[in-house]
Parts: C-alpha cells; structure tokens; sequence
C-alpha cells in the first residue's frame, strides 16, 4: 500500500513555521510577563492561555469570522496582497500561531522566572542592554525551557485538528494536514490506512517527547555535577 | 565624590519602613554599612546601583545619577556589583564570565592572576566552590574600573578560611585600582579590617558615621552585641 506523505509534509511544513513565528512573538511577550509588576498581567496571563481551555471550535468560529473576506482584516489582505485568510495555508498558519500561543508563552515566561535575578542585574550592570541580556544570559541558562517551549509548540501544532478543519478544511496539497487525513479515512472507514497514519503519528510524538525528557534529564545531571 | 541624599518607604514585615540617608563620601574610600537585617542596607546599595527607585539625588564626581526628574540607566553607571549569591552567568567559563563585561584579555588575566584564579580561568563556574565563585565576581566587578565598587555582603556565605583570603583579596584590589568602595557586612572584623570608615544603618536611618575606630572601638561591645 502506497502512503501519501503530504499530509505529514503540511503537518511539518505547518508546525515549523508556527513554531518560528509563534518564538519570535512570544519571547518579548513572555520575558514583559516574567518581569512586569503591572495590574494588567493577570489579564494577559489569562488571555494567553485561553487557548488552553476553550473548545478548538469557539477559537475556530471567531478565527473564521475575523479572517474571513467579509471581515476589516481578511478584506484588508485580500485587498491589498491578494491573501485568503480563510481556507489556505496561510489563514492555518494564522490560526495555528493562536491556538499554540500558551505552549510557547508558558514554558518561555516559567524559564525567566526560575532565572536568578541577580544574575540578570548583574549584566545590566556590566553595561548590557535588556535585548543583549536576553540573548546572552537568559536563554542559555533556560535551555530545557527553551526546548519545551519549541518541542511542545512543534508537536502540538502537528497534533492540532479542531481548529484547522474549521479554518482550512480539507485541501489536498494545501490545508489536508495528517489529523485531518486521517479524520476522512475513518469516515469513509479506511481503516488500514487510518492505523498507519495514526501510528505514524503516535510513534512520532513518542520519539519527540521522549527527546525533549532525556535532554532535560541530561541538562539536571550538568547542573548537579 | 559622591553625594548621597536619598528617600524610599520599604514594606517589610514589620510595617513601613522609611529609608532616609545622606551621605558624603570621598574618592577612594572604602566604607563599610552595618546594621541589623531590615535596616535597609541592601536597598541602599541598589538604589546607588539603580537596580531600584527612590526619591531624592545622588551625584557622583558631578554626574547626577539620580534628581527630582531623572534616574540615570544602572547600565550608565559604571558600577561593579558583588551580590551575597554571586550572580556568575553559569553557563561560561570564569574567563567568559570577565569579558562579558569588558574584551579586555590583559586586565582579566591580571585580576584572575591577583585573585591567584589563573589555572581555573577554562573552567565553567559551575563546578568552583563558593569562596572561588565570589572571587570570579569580585574580578568581574572590577572589569570595566568602575568608579564605584558595591559589595552585598561578599563574605557571608563562605567558611573561616575563605572569607580571611577574600577579604585579603579584597583589600589588595583596593589598594591597587583605589576604587571607592561601599560594602555592606555583618562582619566586625572583616570590617574593622576593610573600612576606612563604617557607617551603621538603624531602621533606615544612619545612626553612626565615624572612623572605624570610632564606631567600632569605642563602641565594640555594642556592635559586637549587635551584629554577632
């Protein structure tokens, strides 16, 4: 039996680009969350993490509203770059950078909070500004952090079904991701094909985690010696 | 000189605490603060570094560090800082840990020389004992000469023998690079040995402000009694 790899290519072509963007944003994001005293942190600590709690259909339903043509936004990008929000790989990328955000948030902000703060200063101190401070000093010493945070954003987009299936359907080639394939194998009870995808991805998920514990293990032993 | 005059409201435990200090201090001098824990001693130390605000004006050798409108970036200060807990970046050599500061090689094979730390300069800070790690960041504070070297009690953490060859250590850096030096310290001796002058910090006011002798001869048995 012949597999169909694209399915898994998206998933991966998906994720990855998730997780760069998604890095990008999060780390003024959850390093501003790590060191702020404001009021106003208990409420974006609560908006981050929604994605957590809600159902994939709520976040899927107000992504489509807000994306779609008829709305300032999806219009806007229509009108001006010729981009559809909405059943494209780009809207899923959109969607995805929103539903991964605490993955990414989370493990980042904890890492910054379980950095000696002196340390922090003490790079001020030397003349360092917060952006040198942050590359230099904060992430090398938050390195399982930092993987978590990328592993977990990695695999958790490649997990991802709800939301995509709303936002991007089932384009082959260009929205049909690995869950979703195997979501239209089961419905038209494919279910040889259906094991092997969903083995893939099981054994796959096994292999990454199980990555990420031996790396942190490994990074403690360090610590101790 | 360093003209210090300074106000900040600190909630401890025991309510509100008000910090008030003025202070002159000359170029050069090595002062020693003392005081029981919550007089305000710390705090003190990281207003002058502008790790924290407070209201009222440093001026340091004519530079406004801090006035009614301005607080001046720690990052422009020039301090070096030696924190109770050492503070290194862990994940570099002792080397690495100097030249982040300033990539001047000469003058950290010098201070790693001074500190006798020269055979240890490729070895990650995290394998060293505490007495050698406080004296990675003793050199790492002296990296870019500051003008004025802080100290949160250097000495606190380490056992007999360390703390007598940090406080030599300490004592042979000041003496050769005459920085202006403010340390805070529990410790009489170490202080009676260090300060040219001790000023003794009560509820966050400055209740002494003399000579070493002055404060800690004439009135041993009550600093003894106090900090011991």
């Amino acid at each position: 039996m012949m597999i169909d790899l694209a399915p898994f290519l998206l998933s991966f072509k998906l994720a990855g680009l998730t997780t760069v963007i998604l890095f990008v944003l999060a780390l003024p994001l959850s390093w501003y969350l790590s060191q702020t005293q404001s009021r106003a942190k208990p409420v974006l600590e609560a908006l981050t993490a929604l994605p957590i709690v809600l159902p994939p259909s709520v976040i899927g339903f107000y992504i489509l509203i807000v994306l779609s043509p008829n709305s300032a936004l999806g219009g806007f990008f229509e009108d001006l770059f010729g981009v559809k929000l909405v059943f494209s790989f780009t809207g899923l990328v959109v969607a995805s950078c929103f539903y991964s955000l605490p993955f990414m948030v989370q493990p980042l902000q904890s890492g910054f909070e379980s950095l000696n703060k002196h340390m922090l200063e003490a790079s001020y101190l030397a003349g360092k500004s917060t952006l040198q401070t942050l590359w230099h000093v904060a992430l090398p010493n938050m390195k399982p952090a930092l993987l978590t945070a990328l592993i977990i954003t990695f695999a958790h987009t490649v997990g991802e079904f709800g939301v995509v299936l709303m936002v991007g359907g089932s384009i082959p080639g260009e929205t049909k991701v690995a869950s979703v394939a195997i979501y239209e194998m089961v419905e038209v009870m494919a279910y040889g094909q259906a094991h092997i995808y969903s083995a893939i991805m099981v054994l796959m998920s096994f292999v990454v985690l199980l990555c990420v514990y031996i790396f942190n293990h490994k990074q403690k032993k360090i610590g101790i010696l | 000189m360093i003209l210090l005059d300074i106000h900040k409201v600190l909630h401890g435990s025991q309510g509100a605490l008000h910090l008030d200090v003025q202070l002159e201090i000359q170029k050069g001098e090595f002062v020693v603060i003392m005081g029981e824990s919550g007089a305000g001693k710390t705090t003190l130390l990281r207003v002058l570094a502008g790790l924290e605000k407070a209201e009222g004006k440093i001026e340091v050798e004519g530079v406004h560090w801090l006035s009614e409108n301005k607080m001046l970036a720690c990052q422009k200060r020039n301090i070096g800082f030696v924190f109770q807990d050492y503070a290194l970046f862990e994940h570099m050599t002792v080397e690495q840990n100097l030249l982040f500061v300033k990539e001047d090689k000469n003058l950290a094979e010098r201070l790693l020389e001074l500190t006798e730390l020269s055979a240890l300069a490729k070895r990650n800070v995290k394998s060293l004992s505490g007495g050698q790690k406080q004296r990675v960041s003793l050199c790492r504070a002296m990296m870019h000469k500051p003008k004025l070297l802080l100290m949160d009690e250097p000495l606190s953490s380490l056992d007999e023998k360390m703390r007598s060859k940090l406080q030599a250590e300490i004592a042979k850096l000041h003496r050769l690079f005459g920085t202006t030096t403010i340390m805070v310290s529990h410790d009489a001796d170490a202080s009676y040995a260090l300060a040219d002058r001790i000023v003794v910090l009560d509820q966050g006011k400055v209740i002494k402000d003399g000579t070493k002798d002055e404060v800690l001869k004439k009135e041993q048995k009550m600093v003894y009694s106090l900090y011991i």
